[in-house]
């Protein structure tokens, strides 16, 4: 470890209209170092992160990049400075290759390519530190975990010195995760400085060597990764002790009572990179929770699309509470009382430049107009509004301001609240606590048992194995548009499941 | 304390485009008078002109309004669509169809009483322009063609559509040989008020506006229309079937440039003639983006609009200034327009 730090942050404190995101944090990244930032969602990590790339400016404090005092103005002159983030949507241009987008981002474009070298150079660094992508390849065509390379290989060829991955965990599959610590053991090897932003526990212990907390915008603690455990952790994160998330699966037996949603041999045409789905028979009952395990783009999406009515079956037959609903059209679905709650709700549930309370109306606008349309009953949609989140246990919006507006958590428990205000028979789920925090994560994991125990069925689709193997009733194994594996989180180990996600499971007895 | 920050938001938008919107007029002004004044022309006596002859008299202003109300209507054609990012090029097309079909209704249903007969072309006016409209709604829901090229290529379909049966089974044999159709009966022909050519249409597009407004605020159909456009994916989710939107609103909109073209034919013109419309359609959509599809922003639009093409008219005949010359002041104005901040879009 090098004795001065490469960048050194002072008394940095930003403050957004209402919010104090950043209050007097000091922080120091050394070369050869993984340093890890955590904290709730909100607690300040990202927003600092963005000063340090030039997003923002800090209302007041200093940044020293090898002991000089330096002014980052905007993302240009962060990456004069050798500093490069990895963002957690990516930036590049799916049309072009690997090699293309690489070059796109290289900080001196000659006017004539020369392409042979480049894609050399991209060779060497990605063999070198673990990062193989082929070049040639379209973005378009890679997976997540490949475009992150992508996007790793773009700093480093783009000379960045520190590095910073902004939830980079978020959407990977276990074992790419594993790849990416690889990745970050190779980097700090060569004295490459590397943030890693996230509030995974686990992952923090299993990589940094320096750990930072924030908590409201300040510093909790910073711990060395090997004097760190999670207890530590957890009460620099909160400051107290919190519950544990809601546990074991339900004791009641729902195996006498009639299914709520049946699928029989439900097949749907590919379209595009996705799986289609293949020949899939699922049964929920009221009174469970059907986990789906598998890596994102196996045909979770799919499966919940189609029980939704936005996919059309090629064959197979759906049936809902006991009736034939192959052909039913998504409003009527969902106003049979099937409920769904997003991974992404600004992209799939919410309207951000509509009002709360439009947003809300917007569960069943059939239902809350009036004289068949001409006018809304927004009495009727505050009061439901009002009834589901006191259930939920939620603050109370302002009705009238634009959803956009509230933070993310908030428009999460903004359409939680809708989706559970009609006490629906039939949830699905989409990864419900993707991005969330801890505690905001307990809450939509209570909402969801809860709702189980009153008697709903959910579709619980995730990636996070410990959430399915704690909240599941019966658990399916979803690879390839296929369902490969079938079981209860008492009968199958997590090892079990992730090979079968992976479908190693399947190419190891074909070997054996 | 978030209400009140939000009101003085909103206030300030409001002044800033007005303040906006005015500068952007009078830089395609000096625009235009820098061109006349490469031909020799006084800018400032040619203004004086077009102000004198359009608002300083009676007449001439009635002359304004009497020009704004096809493109009030063949502006709400491009307004309403354009709310689910619908962008209907279509409404000089759907305008003629409309004319088309009120011009078969006037002389084929001759002896009908007028309280009947003039329904019943207005209807058909609205059926005409709706069908074609709905045509390229089809067409996009069932992804063959955006509805954008279809609407543009529609309109050369539609003119000559109507110059087929001007030129041909139509054409008047009492007239001369001109490429019209026989003159309605008087029955077909909408009232005019106070002496002037300001006809019923007025109420229509008015009309038109008020429903405009009420739909989109008050309604479910409004609130469903405004989901889409703003996610059209948690709109779909939501269970709002998007397809039955796009068709229905490409068939109100070009009903109501379709009830433009009524207006046109019977008030205006009391037969069908090929040069029924000198680009009402387009002007429309100029309206339109301009006024970003606000109702009041679309009065004040086709009011400036009309006074420009009125101005046009009387340069032509004081000026000797070719009518191309109010196209170019037009097209700059368009300009101007289309320079909006990067990311705004017309709709919003």
């Amino acid at each position: 470890m090098s004795p001065i730090p490469l960048l050194t942050l002072r008394g940095i404190t930003k403050s957004f209209p209402g919010v104090l995101a950043n209050n007097h944090v000091d922080l120091d990244i050394y070369g050869g170092e993984v340093h890890a930032l955590l904290g709730e969602n909100g607690a300040g990590k990202s927003t600092l992160m963005k000063i340090l790339y030039g997003f923002y400016r800090p209302d007041s404090g200093e940044v020293r990049l090898n002991d000089q005092p330096i002014h980052i103005q905007s993302p240009h002159d962060a990456r004069q400075f050798r500093i490069g983030m990895v963002f957690q949507d990516f930036i590049q241009v799916p049309a072009l290759t690997v090699a293309e987008n690489i070059t796109l981002f290289l900080p001196t474009l000659p006017f004539v390519l020369d392409h042979v070298s480049i894609i050399k150079r991209i060779e060497e660094v990605s063999g070198r530190y673990g990062l193989k992508v082929n070049p040639h390849a379209y973005v378009w065509q890679l997976s997540v975990g490949e475009r992150q390379k992508v996007e790793v290989l773009k700093l480093l060829l783009a000379d960045a010195r520190v590095l910073i991955f902004d939830e980079p965990t978020r959407s990977l599959a276990p074992h790419e995760i594993e790849g990416l610590f690889q990745v970050f053991a190779n980097l700090k090897r060569d004295g490459y400085a590397l943030v890693f932003i996230t509030h995974k526990m686990k992952e923090v212990l299993a990589c940094a060597d320096r750990i930072t907390v924030l908590r409201h915008g300040k510093v909790a603690g910073t711990l060395k990764g090997s004097e760190a455990n999670e207890r530590s952790l957890i009460a620099l994160m909160f400051g107290r002790q919190i519950e544990e998330s809601p546990g074991r699966p339900s004791e009641k037996q729902s195996d006498g009572r009639k299914p709520l949603l049946e699928l029989k041999g439900i097949t749907t045409q590919t379209e595009g990179m996705a799986w289609g789905l293949k020949d899939i028979h699922l049964t929920i009952k009221p009174g469970e929770i059907v986990g789906v395990a598998g890596v994102s783009g196996n045909g979770q999406k799919e499966l919940g699309d189609v029980v939704l009515g936005l996919e059309k079956c090629a064959a197979g037959v759906k049936y809902l509470h006991g009736e034939e609903a192959t052909a039913w059209s998504v409003a009527r679905i969902r106003a049979s009382g099937v409920a769904f709650i997003p991974e992404d709700p600004l992209g799939m549930a919410a309207f951000p430049w509509l009002s709360v309370q439009e947003n809300m109306a917007m569960a069943n606008p059939r239902m809350y107009s009036k004289q068949g349309g001409l006018s809304m009953d927004w009495q009727a949609v505050r009061s439901d509004l009002q009834a589901s989140l006191e259930r939920l246990g939620f603050n109370i919006p302002p009705y009238y301001v634009p959803l956009g507006i509230l933070s993310g958590g908030n428009i999460q428990r903004m359409i939680l609240a809708r989706e559970m205000a009609h006490h629906p028979k039939l949830i699905i789920a989409f990864y419900p606590t993707r991005g969330l925090d801890v505690q905001s994560a307990n809450s939509a994991r209570k909402v969801l048992t809860s709702s189980r125990d009153q008697g709903a069925g959910i579709l619980l689709i995730s990636e996070d194995l410990g959430e399915l193997f704690s909240l599941s009733d019966r658990l399916v194994v979803m690879f390839q548009g296929r369902i490969v594996g079938t079981s209860t989180p008492q009968q199958v180990s997590i090892n079990e499941v992730g090979y079968l996600m992976t479908g190693s499971k399947g190419e190891t007895k074909q070997s054996e | 304390m978030n209400k009140a920050f939000l009101q003085i938001g909103f206030h300030h938008q409001w002044v800033a485009s007005a303040i906006r919107f005015v500068g952007l007029f009078v830089l395609a002004l000096v625009f235009f008078a820098l061109i006349l004044l490469v031909f020799g022309k006084n800018p400032l006596r040619a203004y004086a002109d077009i102000f004198s002859a359009t608002l300083g008299s009676a007449y001439g202003f009635s002359e304004v309004a009497v020009k704004m109300i096809p493109l009030i209507l063949t502006a709400l054609a491009v307004a309403l669509p354009s709310r689910i990012w619908l962008i209907n090029v279509g409404g000089e097309g759907q305008l003629f169809i409309g004319a088309l079909f009120a011009t078969w209704g006037a002389v084929n249903f001759t002896n009908l009483p007028v309280w009947l007969l003039l329904p019943w072309i207005g209807i058909l006016g609205f059926i005409g322009g709706g069908l074609w409209g709905a045509i390229s709604g089809y067409l996009r829901v069932r992804g063959w063609a955006s509805e954008t090229i279809s609407t543009l290529l529609m309109n050369y379909v539609a003119i000559l559509l109507v110059n087929f049966f001007v030129f041909g089974p139509w054409k008047d044999p009492e007239s001369a040989n001109y490429p019209q159709s026989a003159p309605f009966p008087d029955a077909a022909i909408l009232p005019s008020f106070f002496g002037t050519r300001i006809h019923l249409g007025i109420v229509l597009a008015i009309v038109g506006l008020i429903l405009f407004h009420f739909v989109l605020s008050r309604t479910r159909w409004g609130l469903e229309m405004r989901a889409i456009g703003v996610n059209q994916e948690a709109a779909r989710r939501n269970g709002i079937s998007t397809n039955r939107y796009i068709i229905l609103l490409m068939l109100i909109g070009g009903g109501a440039a379709g009830v433009a073209g009524m207006g046109e034919v019977s008030a205006i013109h009391g037969q069908l003639r090929p040069s029924l419309s000198p680009g009402l359609g387009y002007t429309g959509f100029l309206i339109s983006w301009m006024a970003g599809g606000h109702p009041i922003g679309i009065v004040a639009a086709a009011f400036l609009l009309s006074v420009i093409t009125a101005g046009g008219d009387i340069l032509q005949m004081t000026h000797r200034i070719p009518a191309a010359g109010v196209h170019i002041l037009m097209a700059l104005i368009l300009f101007v327009v289309l320079a909006r901040p990067a990311g705004k879009k017309g709709g919003k």
